[in-house]
This record gives C-alpha cells, structure tokens and sequence, in this order.
C-alpha cells in the first residue's frame, strides 16, 4: 500500500505492506539512527516522534503514519547538537546504540518541559534503556546543559 | 509478531464493526501487545480516524476515547484531580513516555489483561463502556465477559463523590506489577481492586461492613485481610501465590489507610 | 607512589567517535552493509536434547524469495570452539555449524537463506522436523557422571588439558591448594559454612549479536562483525569452514556493547558459512528473543565457601568450592571457574594461612554459557565477600575494619594469585577513602523509618586482573603522516568503552602531539597488527603499553630521518612539539618536512610496530559502600547511594573510567534485584525477551559516585592497571549485606527478590 506522510520536514511518498513497522520503513528510507534493541516495546532504541510525540516505532505501524509528521534523529541534527555535546564530555556515550533513542525523548523532554529537576529527567526517559552507562553520566549530561543554559 | 495482510482506516463505527464480524479480522489499538502474537490478521480495522482520542469533561463525568493514550490519562487535569492523583499512579511506572504515548484506554480495558493498571484503577470507581451495538455497561460487568465482535467505543467514568489510592508493587520499576492495588469509597462504599494476581483484576467490596466505622488502622488491616482472603491468587515468572497473597494485604491495608488520610 | 605530570593521559577527552554516535549516524554492522544481502535466520530445536531424524525443507524451498537451507548433511565435520581466546583454547572443540544432535532447546537445526526477512520467516514455519527426543540434563548437580552424555560423539577435542572429559559431562576439573587447610581450620576459634548461588544472567548489551559476509574483489570471505575479537574470529572461522586464513578477513565496525558476550563468535558462522555457499552477501541479525535463549550469558555457579577466623577477626584459611555450569557447550567453562577462586581468595593475602580452591564445571542441556564481565569474579567475590561480612556481623566487629585487618596491601605476594606480586596496591586507602565518603559510620547503623521501612549499609570489596598473565598478546601500529599528525592502527576493539580514545591519548602523550592529531583505526584482520582482542581487562594494559613501545621505536625511527636531514648523529636529536631539533646546534626541522623526507629515497619506515604481553595481570581493586531503604512488609529493596572507589592504576581518561565503574555497578545492581534466569520444562529460558529480562532503569539505581585511588602500576602503560570488569563486582555482596543487617537474614541466591526478602521475613 501506498502512504503519504512528513519525515523530517520532506513531503513523501511510501510504498509498504500492511504489516511494516514504522522502524523497518525508516531504516528503508536511510534513517539509520531508527534502531532496533528489542522485539517487546521495552527498549526505547527506537524512538522517533509522531507529530512531536515521543513513540516507539518498532511498534507502530506504518501505515499509521499515512497523512502524519514523523522526525528522527536525521531530521533533528541541531537541536540534539545543541546538548549532546555534553553528553559527550561526560563520556556518557560509550557505545552509542541507546543514543538516539535516548537524544530523541530528550528532545521531547525538554520541549515539554524544559527546565526539568533531575527526578523529571529520570521518570521521562524511564523507557531508555542503557547497558553501558551506568544512567548517571547522561544525567549528567542534561544537567551541566541545563546549567549552560541558564549561563 | 503477526502478520496482517490488509490495513484499512475505518470511516465511521459502522463499517469497523462490519469489518471486526469477521473472525480473522482485528481492531488495533496500541499495536504493542497484539503484535507480540504470531496468528496472521487478514485486515487491521484502526479507529485512528473517527474521533476517539479525546478526554471530554463534564459536570458529570468523564467521557473517554477508546483511543486516548494512557500519556493523556497520566496527564489529564480532571482526571487526576477527580482521582486524587490515582489514575497517574497507575500509568506512570508503565514501561515509558512513548510506550503510554501508544497504549490505548481502549485496547488496554479490551484486552482485559491479567497484568493491567488500567483495568484495575477503573474498577475501583464508578466507571461503565460504551460498546458499539452492546450500548453502555458497567465496566465491572464488561471485565468478566468473553471477548466478543463489539467495538469499545469509550470509558465512561462518573464523578460519583468518591477517595480512591493506587498503589502497586514491580519487581523492577516499570516492568509488569507483581499485584497491583486499587482501594476507593465511593458513595460511601468501600471496595478493593486486586489486579496482576496474576489472572483479570477482581473487585472486593467491603460487605461485611469492616470499614463501615471508619478507617483505622485495625480496620484497615482488617479489610486488608478479608481482601486477600477473597482474592484467589497464582504463581508465575513474577511471582508465587503466596507471596502475591501476602503482597493483597499489605498493600490494601497501606491504600486503605492512606485512603482514609492516616 | 610514583606520579608523574602528564599532558594528554590523565585527562578527560571526549571519546574519539562521541558525536557519531551521539548524532546517531550509520556505524553498526546493520548500518554499514549493504541492504540487499541475504537475510540468514537459524531454525532452533524446541527441545534441550534431541536427535535429528528426518528433516524436510522441501515445501520451504518453494516460498518465493528462498534462495537456500541447510541442515546438519550440508556442513563440514570439524568439530570447533566458538570462544574468543588465543589457541590452543582452553575450551573444548566441541560445536558443528549444524549438528543432528542438538543440545539445548534454542541449538541450530537448520540455516535459511532468503531474499527478505519475512520469506526466511514463512519458510522457518514450513521446514519439518521429526526429533527423537531425548531425556535431558537440566540440573547441574546431577551433571557429572549423569548416564546422559551430553557430548557423546567420539571426535570430541580438548584442545588444551583442562581436566574434562566428555564421557562424564565434565568440561574442566581443577585443584589449587597451599598450607594445610583441615588444621588451619580445625584450629579456627570461628568456622563459616556457606553456598551461594549465581545464575546464567545476560549481558543484554543494547546490540545484539550480528555479522554481514560477502566475498570481497578478490573473492575472500570478508566478515563484518560486532564482534571483540577479530582475530580469534578469523581463526575460528578458519578452523569450522575449512579453507585458510588467507581467504578470510574479519572486520569491525562500531560495536553496539559487548561486555564479554561478542568475545564469543556466536553468530559469526552462519552468514560466513551462507555466503560461501551462495557466493552472495548475506546478514544475520539476532532478534532479543535469540540473544537471550541462544546468546553466550554468565556461568551460572554454585560456590561453596569455608572460612576460618579467629575471634578477633583474623582470617586465617578459605577453601572454595565451585561448581559451574557451562551448559550446552564448553565455550570459557575452564577458564571462567579459575577466577571464581583466584580473584576472590587474595583479597585477603593480608593473614590467610592455608587456602583451597577445588572446581568442576559441568555440561548440562541449557545454553551455553561463556563470557561476561567479570568473568567468574563476579560469583566468586559474591560468596567471599559475603561471608566476610557474615563473619564480621557474627564477631559484632564492623566490616570495614575486618577487612582493613586482613585486605591485601602492596608489596605483599599472593599466593593465591599465582605468586605476584601487588605492585600496586590502594586497597586500603580505597577503603579508608569511601568509608569517609559514604560516611559510613552513621549509615551503618540501621535506622527505623518507620511504616516497616529500615535504612541499612553494604559493603564489599574486589580485585580483578589486567590481562591473561604470558598469554595475552596487543598489538599496535603507529604512523606519521605528511602535515605531521598520526594514524594509530589497533586490532583491540572498542565495544564502546573507548580504548580507542585512550589509546590515541597515549599515542599524544609519547609523540607531544595534539589528542586531536591522532587518527585511530581498528580493528581489521587485513590492516590491524596482531590482538588478542578487547578482553581479560586487557586493553588499556596490554594494548596500551604495545602503543607506548610502538612510539618509542617511532620517535627512534622520526629522528633517524631526521638526523639525516640535519646531517648529525641520530642520538643528537630529539622530537618534541611537532619538530626535531638537534640539542648541539638547535637546528629544527618539522614533523612535516621529516614525513616528505620519509617518502623520497628513504629505508627508514615513519611507522612503527610494537606488540606486548605480560607475565604478571596486576589486579585493580575496588571498594563499593550502598546504602539502602528496604520495605520489610513488601520486601522491596531501594537503592538509595552506592559509592565506590576504584584502584585502576593510573586512569588514562578519569571520565571514561568513572562511566566504566558506573556502568559496571548498575549491572551489578541488576544481577542482584531483578534480573532472573528461570527455566521452562524444556530448559528454555523463561526470560527470553527485555519484557521478562528486567535489566536496571535509571529508576532502579538510586545516586552513584564514583572516586579513584591513584596507585602507580610499573609493568602497565603510564602506570596504569584495568578497570573494564572489575566495576561489576561488588554490588551483590554489598547490596546483600545491606539486606542482612535491615533483616538479619542472609540471603545466598541472586537475583534478591522482593519476594524472597519478605518471605523469609513471614516465615520466621
């Protein structure tokens, strides 16, 4: 079938089948920041936002985005450049596959909320998933942005 | 995960329910815990297009989407203030932001899931479905049915002048809960609502009168453990019934005090 | 202690490929293959012991996109090793690529290629399988000696002398004693009789396991894989496809987390195996469910500890006994038990009299187990550790002065620990420094909350190595380049933990070059110089101190060309800031100029090769303090603070190393609390999925702080000594301890359930 939607600000058009998941469909179209951790819903890898909305796109299907707004990491490049970089002087990064899950519900986070206390951050990106970091350091990370921010 | 070889928008209920009479088609809400299953779906019947994502308030009651994310839930004002915060304590451990920004109302009191917060924050207050042909029902009546062809087309949650306190025990912070516990009065009644036991949430209600004198810490404990003794309970991965047993009486007698402000 | 003012090492750099990854670019094997490969999918046995009787894939082979299946009559019939260690192995030959008999409920039967995923998926479901079933091992205990064999087959090949043999499920047996254990304890005022229990836990590394093959322009095999290990892989590789070296090479990219687990080639085989038969490039790619059923997790052990003490706290004997599980096949069974023993036992060099340390580890009919941080010093610190603390609790002394008394301290030889020598050792002041900033006097003391609600402190310690002592090998080549910045070429893999920045920090140090002029690449069978690969610890020490020698000979090589150039002696040079300067005449020519110089009429390489191993593993050492809040009523466990200290030597970048210990403790935390290994009646992991695996949130794990006790490692690179494993180790005694004091019960079984902590509360 044929759908139509916004990623990343460009207007196209996609040919899938009914049970594509929007993760498989963006991963086609080059969005390789889009990754896949789990099968279950739990992971956060492969979160994207829908209209703004932080979602899981493992778990949608395509054909759901038909007539929306869908941006990845791709699309948002400055605004997470604007913060990661002290993600990265708190060398939170490590191996990077959790990133840009974890960058895009960031971005959401501090759309939504942008001066957030440290328990806000954690319950927000609850669903982010982390084997190497430890949760701290990213922490961190947003803190010593938020800090920047208010010079 | 299943297969689905068609996808249609529905334009209007009627054409969803026409669709949903066949055995092999499927109504989707979130996605995320159909498409765990390995069955095969000929056509995906989505609501998303008929209007069912809003929360509408009124004087008495409130009216909700089948549609609506468990995120709108844990963030609607009404909702939590008629609630005291309880509806947002029953969604919020819920794995994370973009798994509620999926989940529906509707696909998680359809699926009647043993592990549901949903379901079981709802059946401690004066709550009712509105299916498509079955017309509107109590929600307690609507838990112990099969599944069957209907459409569930909202939640209808009266402001019936009421307490209610959630409270629930994970293993980890946002996994399944291990029991989860819903203890409200409303109207002057009191009941319990034990869920995740691991089987559909259950509603005890006060009938021997143990809370009738007020709410103490005996009588807590007390309605704690008539709760616990009436609530069957099993073993699974999470947990062994008799811990789940006695996770019912502390936790009822823990909601049942706070909700008696102790 | 020896400290020395560096420029670059010692700092804290971003790591080399921060933004990459933080900006999400393609970097992963899935990102950076071609689209078009065949997609792989392996058909699994449903049952833990079975023979293949019949198996049909003939209605598979008409699913549209089917290019070909293989089963157990289309594979070679060597039998191999899929562990990552340099050979000969310690673990036994004992895999085919497909068997007919299968092991364990998750062992390959069949190997599909397509053209899509969802064809490879239709066929999986038509291939029809008749097993002969077979009673299975699924208890440990009942392993040894069990009349089922595991491993039957008669070209079973150790191909090191381990002590296993296959005719009684044994895949290692091992004695280590000193001093007369029986006295020592029979003269102890205090004899402690425990056993503890670990189980098979998962790394759940964000990445699961993946590999990309094609055949290359010259029509080698050419693997990408997220893998620790490429030149192991190579050899495994080699070894189970028969054909040589020469036509293999293996590859890299960024790697999605590792922690021990893609130091096996779990996967690797199968689109290697797929490409040379179809000649096309092809991927597999583990789903979670495979990862965790047919993964590579944790031995699951079962350690049995006595310790004798006198009253006043003196530990004077502990004898161990370890009985591990390696499951289906031997992958890093031998070698994992050894630490469970030799990183525990010598933690407490500072009085033992006598030690023992006994193992046998077992095959039985569950996954294979293999490596994961830690390494068997996870389990064997957990059960010391916390018999220690048992001790302490029951002489009523406080248990960090019963360490103090008894710990490790530098200059002291370790029996136990093949006779070295702690070079360096901080140990105490690792204990002295967290105790002071934990502040454990006033939260050792439990404290009433009220509501059934207690505070309560933990406390552990730990030692690990820095390498496998005369087997490790690292490499690394180092380059000039024309405008006088450098290439630095490893065979080490950076699975996240950024050697690749510490490495070029090392490479800035020795050359007085700017960090951001040093260029790393690795790891290439084809272009990187000989590693063993990223395990063991050993990276920063091995590796590192291949890369200080490779400068060395560079600078030697730099300043040759440039003595040419000067027409002076090579002795009368010397390379400092981008420039040579003669020290007679003050005549300086550049980095620059020299590199031209190097590629015009020259013999003299402006590279450098060096490679290194160790005869010693100088252990880091680690102190970890928790406090937590437990709930006796629900038995749920809070985690309010853990504060380490770590011993690492001289850190290279201190915020690498701090997010290494943080990492490291959070996993603990999950080992300890939530994250369970349970089995169905087949012996299938129950946990197959991050929906039953719960891993740690940053919900689940309270506030860390992490600080380092700086000690000065002679034999390491820059002083320094490891910290990738060691950071994993504390949490389970520490946490159970704390529970200990809030309940007085000792829990000896991981993970610590809310439901085994308040239930052993109602019992009583």
């Amino acid at each position: 079938m044929e759908i139509k939607l916004t990623l990343n600000d460009k207007a196209i058009t996609g040919h899938i089948e009914a049970d594509t998941v929007l993760l498989d469909f963006l991963r086609a179209q080059g969005c390789y920041s889009v990754k896949r951790g789990c099968d279950t819903s739990n992971c956060g890898l492969c979160t994207v936002l829908l209209d703004g909305k932080p979602i899981l796109s493992c778990s949608m299907l395509a054909a759901r985005a038909d007539g929306h707004s869908v941006q990845t990491l791709e699309g948002l490049q400055e605004e997470a450049a604007e913060f990661v970089g002290f993600l990265a002087d708190q060398g939170a990064d490590q191996c990077g596959f959790c990133n840009p899950g974890f960058v895009m519900n960031t971005i959401a986070l501090l759309r939504e909320n942008p001066d957030p206390t440290d328990g806000e951050i954690r319950a927000f990106l609850a669903g982010n998933l982390c084997r190497c970091s430890g949760y701290d350091g990213q922490l961190r990370g947003i803190r010593s942005y938020l800090n920047s921010r208010k010079g | 995960m299943i297969t689905i070889q068609k996808y249609v928008r529905a334009k209007s209920l009627e054409e969803a329910y026409q669709l949903n009479q066949s055995k092999r088609n499927r109504i989707v809400g979130g996605m995320l815990w159909m498409r765990l299953g390995r069955g095969s779906v000929a056509t995906a019947i989505d609501l998303c297009d008929l209007g069912l994502d809003t929360i509408e308030e009124t004087e008495e009651q409130f009216s909700i989407g089948a549609m609506v994310s468990l995120r709108q839930l844990e963030l609607h004002e009404g909702l939590n203030a008629y609630t005291g915060g309880a509806v947002k304590n029953a969604v919020k451990d819920i794995v994370g932001v973009q798994f509620r920004n999926m989940a529906t109302v509707g696909g998680s009191i359809w699926g009647r899931f043993g592990f549901s917060d949903v379901l079981t924050v709802f059946l401690a207050m004066d709550a009712y479905v509105e299916l498509y042909k079955g017309g509107v029902i109590p929600l307690e009546q609507f838990a112990a049915r099969k599944k069957d062809t209907d459409i569930l087309v909202r939640l209808i949650v009266k402001k019936t002048p009421g307490a209610f306190v959630y409270t629930a025990l994970r293993n980890q912070r946002t996994d399944f809960p291990v029991i989860a516990c819903a203890v409200s009065q409303l109207g002057g009644e009191y009941r319990a609502v034990i869920g995740a036991r691991p089987a559909k949430a259950m509603v005890i209600r006060d009938e021997q009168g143990l809370l009738a004198q007020g709410i103490t810490p005996d009588s807590a404990e007390a309605f704690a453990g008539f709760v616990a003794e009436r609530t069957p309970t099993d073993s699974n991965v999470r947990a062994s019934a008799a811990y789940r047993s006695h996770l019912i009486r502390v936790l009822t007698a823990r909601a049942t005090t706070e909700l008696g402000g102790i | 202690m020896e400290q020395r003012e560096y420029k670059v090492v010692g700092k804290s750099f971003r790591k080399k490929d921060s933004m990459q990854l933080l900006l999400g670019k393609p970097v992963y094997v899935d990102d950076v293959t071609p689209k078009d490969a065949l997609v792989v999918k392996i058909l699994r046995s449903p049952h833990a012991n079975a023979i293949v009787q019949e198996i049909n894939t003939k209605a598979a082979r008409f699913v549209p996109g089917v290019v070909d299946i293989y089963t157990w009559e289309d594979v070679p019939q060597t039998r191999f090793a899929i562990a990552g260690q340099t050979y000969p192995e310690p673990s036994p030959y004992d895999r085919l690529i497909l068997d007919r008999h299968v092991r364990f409920a998750g062992d390959a039967v069949a190997i599909i290629a397509a053209e899509t995923e969802k064809a490879a998926l239709k066929a999986m479901k038509l291939i029809k399988v008749k097993y002969e079933v077979l009673e299975a091992v699924l208890d440990y205990h009942t392993a040894l000696d069990n009349p089922i064999l595991v491993h039957p087959e008669e070209d079973w090949e150790p191909p090191c002398e381990v002590g296993g043999t296959n005719k009684r499920n044994l895949v290692a047996s091992g004695l280590d004693a000193e001093g007369d254990v029986e006295a020592v304890l029979a003269d102890c005022d205090i004899v402690l009789d425990r056993t503890f229990h670990t189980k098979a836990f998962q790394q759940a590394m964000m990445e699961p396991f993946t590999a990309y093959a094609e055949l290359d322009r010259y029509g080698r095999l050419h693997l990408i894989s997220s893998t620790q290990i490429v030149f192991h892989t190579r050899r495994i590789l080699s070894r189970a496809l028969g054909i040589p070296k020469s036509r293999i090479r293996v590859e890299k990219p960024r790697i999605g987390g590792g922690f021990g687990a893609k130091q096996t080639a779990v996967c690797d085989v199968y689109p290697a195996f797929v490409t040379l038969k179809t000649g096309r490039p092809s991927r597999i790619t583990y789903t979670r469910e495979e990862a965790q059923i047919a993964g590579s997790p944790r031995h699951e052990m079962e350690i049995r500890v006595r310790l004798g003490a006198n009253r006043d706290g003196k530990i004077r004997v502990l004898d161990l006994y370890t009985l591990s599980n390696s499951g289906a096949y031997g992958e890093h069974g031998p070698t994992t038990v050894g630490l469970s023993g030799h990183k525990s036992i010598p933690l407490y060099t500072g009085s033992l009299e006598a030690y023992r340390f006994g193992y046998d580890v077992v095959y039985t009919n569950l996954q294979a187990a293999g490596a994961y941080r830690g390494y068997g010093a996870t389990q064997g610190i957990f059960a010391v550790e916390s018999v220690v603390n048992e001790l302490a609790e029951t002489l009523g002394m406080d248990p960090t002065v019963i360490r103090d008394q008894n710990m490790v301290k530098e200059g002291m030889v370790m029996p136990a620990y093949y006779g070295e020598t702690a070079n360096a050792c901080a140990l105490d002041r690792c204990m002295a420094h967290c105790r002071q900033m934990f502040g454990w006097e006033e939260k050792y003391p439990v404290r009433d909350m009220g509501n059934g609600k207690v505070r309560s402190a933990g406390v552990a310690m730990a030692m690990q190595g820095s390498c496998i002592s005369n087997v490790d090998v690292g490499s690394a080549t180092v380059k000039l380049s024309e405008d006088g910045t450098y290439n630095l070429m490893i065979g080490a893999a950076d699975m996240g933990t950024g050697c690749d920045t510490i490495l070029a920090q090392m490479v800035a140090e020795m050359m007085d070059c700017r960090f951001d002029d040093v260029a790393v690449f690795g790891a290439d069978t084809d272009a990187s110089p000989y590693d063993s690969g990223s395990y063991a610890s050993s990276t920063t020490y091995i590796t590192g101190k291949a890369v200080e020698k490779a400068c060395t000979q560079l600078k030697a090589n730099i300043c040759a060309i440039a003595a040419e150039m000067l027409d002076c002696a090579p002795e009368a040079v010397v390379l400092e800031s981008g420039r040579v300067c003669n020290i007679d005449t003050h005549q300086t020519v550049s980095l620059t100029d020299i590199s031209y110089k190097a590629q015009v009429g020259n013999c003299i390489p402006a590279e450098a090769t060096a490679t290194h191993s160790s005869p010693v593993s100088p252990p880091p050492y680690m102190v970890g303090m928790v406090e937590i809040e437990l709930d006796k009523r629900t038995g749920l466990v809070t985690i309010l603070d853990y504060m380490a200290v770590v011993d690492c030597g001289i850190p290279i970048n201190p915020a690498l190393a701090r997010i290494q210990t943080e990492g490291g403790i959070v996993q603990g935390i999950g080992h300890t609390l939530m994250e369970n290994v349970t089995y169905d009646s087949h012996g299938r992991p129950v946990e197959s999925s991050f929906m039953q695996y719960k891993i740690p949130t940053r919900l689940d794990m309270g506030t860390l702080k992490v600080e380092f006790e700086h000690s000065y490692e002679p034999t390491g690179p820059f002083g320094a000594k490891s910290i990738g494993e060691i950071v994993i180790n504390t949490p389970a005694p520490a946490i159970a301890h704390a529970i200990a004091r809030a309940t007085g019960v000792w829990h000896r079984e991981l993970p610590i359930t809310p439901e085994k902590v308040a239930m052993s509360l109602v019992e009583e």
